[in-house]
């Protein structure tokens, strides 16, 4: 039964990161993209009907992870306290930023609040990319299952390592790479014209880059962590996940080229999830490895709440899941095609 | 005391305190403007349509600010109450996970329709997203009141060894009595805030002779709504709360009242100061016998004081126990007040013309804010020295990896993002309340919907 929470939680993520994240890269892009006040109206009302849906994903797949795993949830919460409150500040200043530069037709307030969007937007994706690599990486866990990790020590990925060394950094710029991209194939789905042109310019610019740092950010992976292997040594069927990986990477690059906008983005959306997908299949059963040895640990099986919480929490998720997936189906359909200006909605 | 125990109660406190200016009025206003979307539909006079579109621009501002101060509330029962989660999060989490999924979801789909939709929606559409909006909100109250219920009152769990609590059936927690109590007396108090708020609005365009028409729209369905949400308030909702209060937890009911002895036909204190130490209470006005009648509607009947539990069970601030409980209850007498006398002016057709009552209208709007965040006081304060009710205790469930410095740390953080949400918030509303229901230029409502 903890298995099963396990592949429910990581799909939650999972889908986080694929919806909340085009709207995190374009945020990291707006100012880079868009140049015009028209243009970063469009951006916004690209990802406007669609952002605070998205965002819920991560505080269902937070509620869940608490509900199925209080372990994890109390010792990774409290442990890597300072990164979290500060990724809390820094969704303040998203949302701030993408809803309340609309209020003033003013060129200084909508330039504050541009740069609040897209300076928060970036920062969420590097600290959301450290915190996959303190994931994999592990932390110092003592014997009762907690820790508390600094933001940084000496940015070496040993036994007490900090949120911030080089190997999570090396993660966080990989995640910067691929979210921008995941943006910018988003955006040029819903844009037309300059824009649209523009960010066909920037594939070709973040691609290259985005190849050579996810290469880089897998072999550091097995360089620091060797073990992640064990699943994929045992069910050699797992392998094909890379090949995923490097296909939708591939395809990224070969259907922008193709004019293909719909299948780029899916290609994009393909490279998230098998990357994310092998990172927790590579983890399994592990939830949060220590770095002090195996026996400290958190597991599902250490983490997870009692049997009769397991099942009752089944229905509620699966009743509560099926319905959201029908309001996203509603409100992706209605919202679907190029972004107009004046279209009126935002 | 322990520094760390005593931020870590400061940082949820002032984070949950300044979170909830915004739910109660978003939470009241919802079903005000379905009220007044309504009356759109039903009769078609446009001035209903102006007035419910001005609340839905008000609404949008304080939803997105209770989104933004509300998702720190989620992550902080992990950073900084790690030991409860642990023990907890088997039952606690279901509320708090199915508000995400069963809430959140709703309100995020319908709400960029409600706020930003009119115009591409038929009539009947944006009924039904503002009526969704209404629902999705008082879903997720009732959620939240559900987990609060649980740590007040804990039903339908089993202890496994390690001593974490598990949930014994899906329906016990969300069926839980006193969450229920609890859900529609906190419902009724969102909606003093938002009828109060609405009806302080239209005397400010009344009184100020612009806006006449909505004015007097915003004054009608404020002080009408508002006399149902104060009575309910009190009778049944807050009577019901109160006794049920006194039967399961008595040593709570005792600090509220400052009731330090036992006594049969025990008095009602309406003002006066505790003094825990010499057990008294200084400058007191009493009503006689009306505490036990309250109780048991007998007034000769034996409430137990303070002295009948050990005092290490005893409510940890009993002074601010007290006094939260007595400006909530005395608030809400007022209201009732002032509402009845609103509604009977309004009645006999002379409201418009009593410029004083339209000034009390117009100044009272603070107060329910007062006695809502008085009422969760008194709930959470007098919970006190328990998290969950009298089987773990607050200073065994605090996340001890974090040390006091880092929990300041975070605690400034938050008081510097939270006054500059205020800042920022309070320009935006000052300014559409300045320009009133009259439409805003289009070009300024393009940008991101919520």
């Amino acid at each position: 039964m903890a298995t099963v929470w396990f592949i429910l939680v990581a799909l939650m993520l999972v889908g986080y990161v694929v919806l909340d994240g085009f709207d995190l890269g374009a945020g990291a892009l707006h100012l880079l993209a868009a140049r015009t006040d028209s243009e970063r109206r469009l951006v916004l009302g690209a990802i406007g009907p669609v952002w605070d849906g998205n965002e819920v994903w991560l505080l269902a797949a937070g509620g869940t992870l608490f509900y199925a795993f209080p372990g994890l949830y109390a010792s990774s919460f409290s442990g890597f306290y300072l990164a979290l409150n500060i990724v809390l500040w820094l969704l303040v200043f998203r949302a701030i930023g993408i809803e309340f530069r609309m209020h003033l037709a003013d060129s200084l307030w909508c330039s504050f609040f541009d740069g609040a969007f897209s300076a928060a937007s970036t920062l969420l994706i590097v600290f959301f990319g450290a915190a996959l690599g303190n994931v994999l990486r592990g932390v110092a866990l003592d014997s009762s299952h907690y820790f508390f990790a600094p933001l940084w020590t000496n940015f070496q990925p040993g036994a007490a390592p900090g949120i911030l060394d080089w190997y999570t950094v090396l993660c966080a710029v990989a995640a910067l790479f691929a979210v921008s991209v995941h943006g910018a194939l988003y955006l040029i789905l819903k844009s037309s014209g300059d824009l649209n042109e523009r960010l066909r310019g920037l594939i070709r610019w973040l691609w290259p880059p985005l190849v050579v740092v996810s290469a880089a950010a897998l072999v550091a992976t097995l360089f620091i962590r060797p073990e992640l292997l064990r699943n994929y040594r045992a069910a050699p069927v797992a392998w094909v996940i890379p090949v995923c990986v490097a296909a939708g990477l591939w395809g990224m690059a070969f259907f922008t080229r193709a004019r293909n906008e719909r299948n780029a983005f899916l290609a994009s959306c393909l490279y998230i999830v098998a990357t994310l997908g092998g990172a927790a299949v590579a983890l399994y059963p592990d939830l949060l490895p220590s770095s002090t040895g195996a026996a400290t640990s958190i597991t599902i099986d250490n983490a997870a709440a009692g049997a009769s919480s397991l099942s009752i929490g089944l229905i509620w998720w699966a009743i509560g899941m099926a319905v959201a997936i029908g309001y996203f189906i509603v409100v992706y359909t209605m919202f679907k095609g190029k972004v107009r200006p004046g279209d009126g909605y935002h | 005391m322990n520094d760390a125990l005593f931020l870590h109660r400061i940082h949820f406190a002032f984070t949950i305190t300044f979170h909830y200016i915004f739910p109660q009025l978003t939470m009241g206003l919802a079903p005000l403007i379905v009220v007044l979307k309504t009356l759109a539909l039903r009769t078609r006079d446009p001035a209903y349509d102006d007035a419910a579109r001005f609340w839905t621009k008000i609404f949008g501002i304080n939803f997105l600010a209770g989104v933004v101060t509300g998702i720190p509330m989620e992550f902080q029962f992990g950073t900084n109450w790690s030991r409860f989660s642990q023990l907890t999060g088997g039952v606690i989490a279901q509320p708090v996970a199915m508000e995400g999924v069963f809430s959140f979801f709703l309100e995020s789909a319908f709400l960029g329709m409600f706020v930003f939709g009119e115009k591409r929606l038929s009539r009947k559409a944006h009924w039904w997203a503002a009526f969704l909006v209404f629902l999705g909100s008082w879903l997720s109250g009732f959620f939240i009141v559900a987990a609060d219920g649980w740590m007040q009152h804990p039903v339908a769990y089993q202890r496994l060894p390690d001593g974490s609590f598990q949930v014994t059936s899906f329906w016990g927690v969300l069926a839980n009595p006193w969450a229920l109590i609890q859900y529609v007396h906190v419902m009724s108090g969102a909606v003093i805030t938002g009828a109060f708020v609405m009806a302080a609005v239209g005397a400010f365009y009344v009184l100020g002779k612009r806006h006449q028409d909505c004015g007097r729209i915003f004054v009608r369905t404020g002080v009408i709504a508002g006399i149902i949400a104060c009575v309910f308030q009190i009778f049944p909702s807050g009577d019901l709360h109160g006794r049920y209060m006194a039967h399961h937890q008595p040593v709570t009911t005792a600090g509220m009242e400052a009731l330090f002895h036992s006594t049969a036909g025990a008095p009602m204190v309406i003002l006066g100061q505790p003094d825990v130490e010499r057990k008294t209470i200084d400058n007191p006005i009493v009503v006689n016998k009306a505490l036990s009648f309250l109780i048991y509607g007998t007034t000769t009947a034996q409430v137990k004081g303070l002295d009948q539990f050990p005092t290490q069970d005893w409510p940890t601030n009993i002074p601010l126990l007290y006094f939260s409980y007595h400006v909530m209850a005395g608030l809400g007498t007022v209201f009732v007040a002032i509402t009845a006398l609103a509604v009977l002016l309004l009645w006999r057709g002379k409201l418009f013309d009593s410029r004083w009552m339209l000034w009390v209208l117009m100044l009272a709007f603070p107060f329910p804010y007062i006695a809502n965040t008085a009422g969760w006081l008194t709930a959470e304060v007098g919970r006190q020295p328990w998290l969950v009710y009298g089987l773990l205790r607050t200073s065994d469930g605090y996340s001890s990896n974090v040390s006091a410095a880092n929990t300041l740390f975070t605690l400034l953080g938050f008081m510097g993002i939270d006054a500059l949400l205020t800042i920022f918030i309070m320009f935006l509303l000052a300014r559409l309340i300045h320009h009133g229901p009259a439409a805003l230029p289009e070009t300024q409502l393009t940008g991101g919907a919520a």
